[in-house]
């Protein structure tokens, strides 16, 4: 099967609605497909990989533990948007440590994340091949 | 060009299921293939027999059970999803030991791995909702 870009772009908070769970249900499904994925955080869906996420109280069920996973279906291509964290008064501290492990390079862990311009990710963007956007 | 086309929003709540549906009829009347029609979020709504919009209304559900009728289209509602909210196909049904299903003719229901395919195998992967 051909290989082709896949960029998932996340834009809502992670509780509130399901877009931000059933967006991940399609990329845990779609690391079985060997295509070339990558995952964009903007807006508020910059809050679904904040670290320390806590759903106490209100009797949702906190996923936020399956981003950590990804690294391990070789999902390593995670772009942040600047200005989406700068709106909202978070820096990369504020972010899960996401990595994954080089097999190429004794199996170091290499962080996950990139945090990019609004330009920067424009470019990214227009590099894809297919867009899912939730 | 052959399109894979994905809907992310319930029938009525909002517009996109309109738009879809417009979209792939366009598509059709140019002469373009639609290689498989995604439901996803509450787009699976679009595929119940039991909705009973005003007479005066459109009736989505059963235009697009039209279309996939007219076109031969591939129109397949997320299992994952619609096990949340409460579609069913017979067979899924009586998996799941229900007394009753509600998909109406031209959806049937399969994983998300179609929808990958389906972008794998088509020119343009068109996204409708909010």
């Amino acid at each position: 099967m051909a290989t082709k870009k896949f960029m998932y772009v996340n834009r809502k908070a992670p509780y509130g609605t399901v877009y931000a769970l059933e967006a991940l249900e399609v990329v845990l499904i779609a690391a079985a497909f060997e295509q070339d994925i990558s995952l964009a955080f903007i807006d508020d869906g910059v809050y679904q990989i904040t670290k320390e996420q806590s759903t106490d109280g209100i009797g949702m069920k906190n996923f936020s533990a399956t981003y950590k996973a990804l690294g391990d279906y070789d999902i390593n291509k995670i772009y942040v948007e600047k200005e989406s964290l700068d709106d909202r008064g978070l820096t990369a501290d504020d972010l899960m440590p996401l990595v994954w492990e080089d097999e190429d390079d004794d199996w170091a862990e290499k962080p996950s994340i990139k945090i990019v311009s609004r330009e920067e990710m424009a470019a990214v963007l227009a590099a894809q091949d297919v867009h899912y956007s939730f | 060009m052959k399109f894979t086309v994905m809907i992310n929003e319930g029938p009525y709540q909002h517009q996109s299921s309109d738009s879809a549906l417009q979209f792939c009829r366009a598509v059709l009347a140019e002469g373009h293939d639609i290689f498989r029609v995604f439901f996803y979020n509450d787009g699976v709504n679009n595929g119940t027999r039991l909705s009973v919009p005003p007479k005066d209304d459109r009736q989505l559900q059963k235009e697009w059970s039209q279309l996939a009728k007219d076109h031969s289209l591939d129109m397949v509602i997320c299992i994952a999803a619609a096990q949340r909210r409460g579609l069913m196909d017979a067979s899924e049904a009586e998996r799941q030991g229900l007394d009753a299903n509600n998909i109406i003719d031209g959806f049937h229901i399969s994983g998300l791995g179609q929808l990958i395919e389906g972008s794998i195998q088509s020119d343009r992967t068109v996204i409708f909702g909010d």
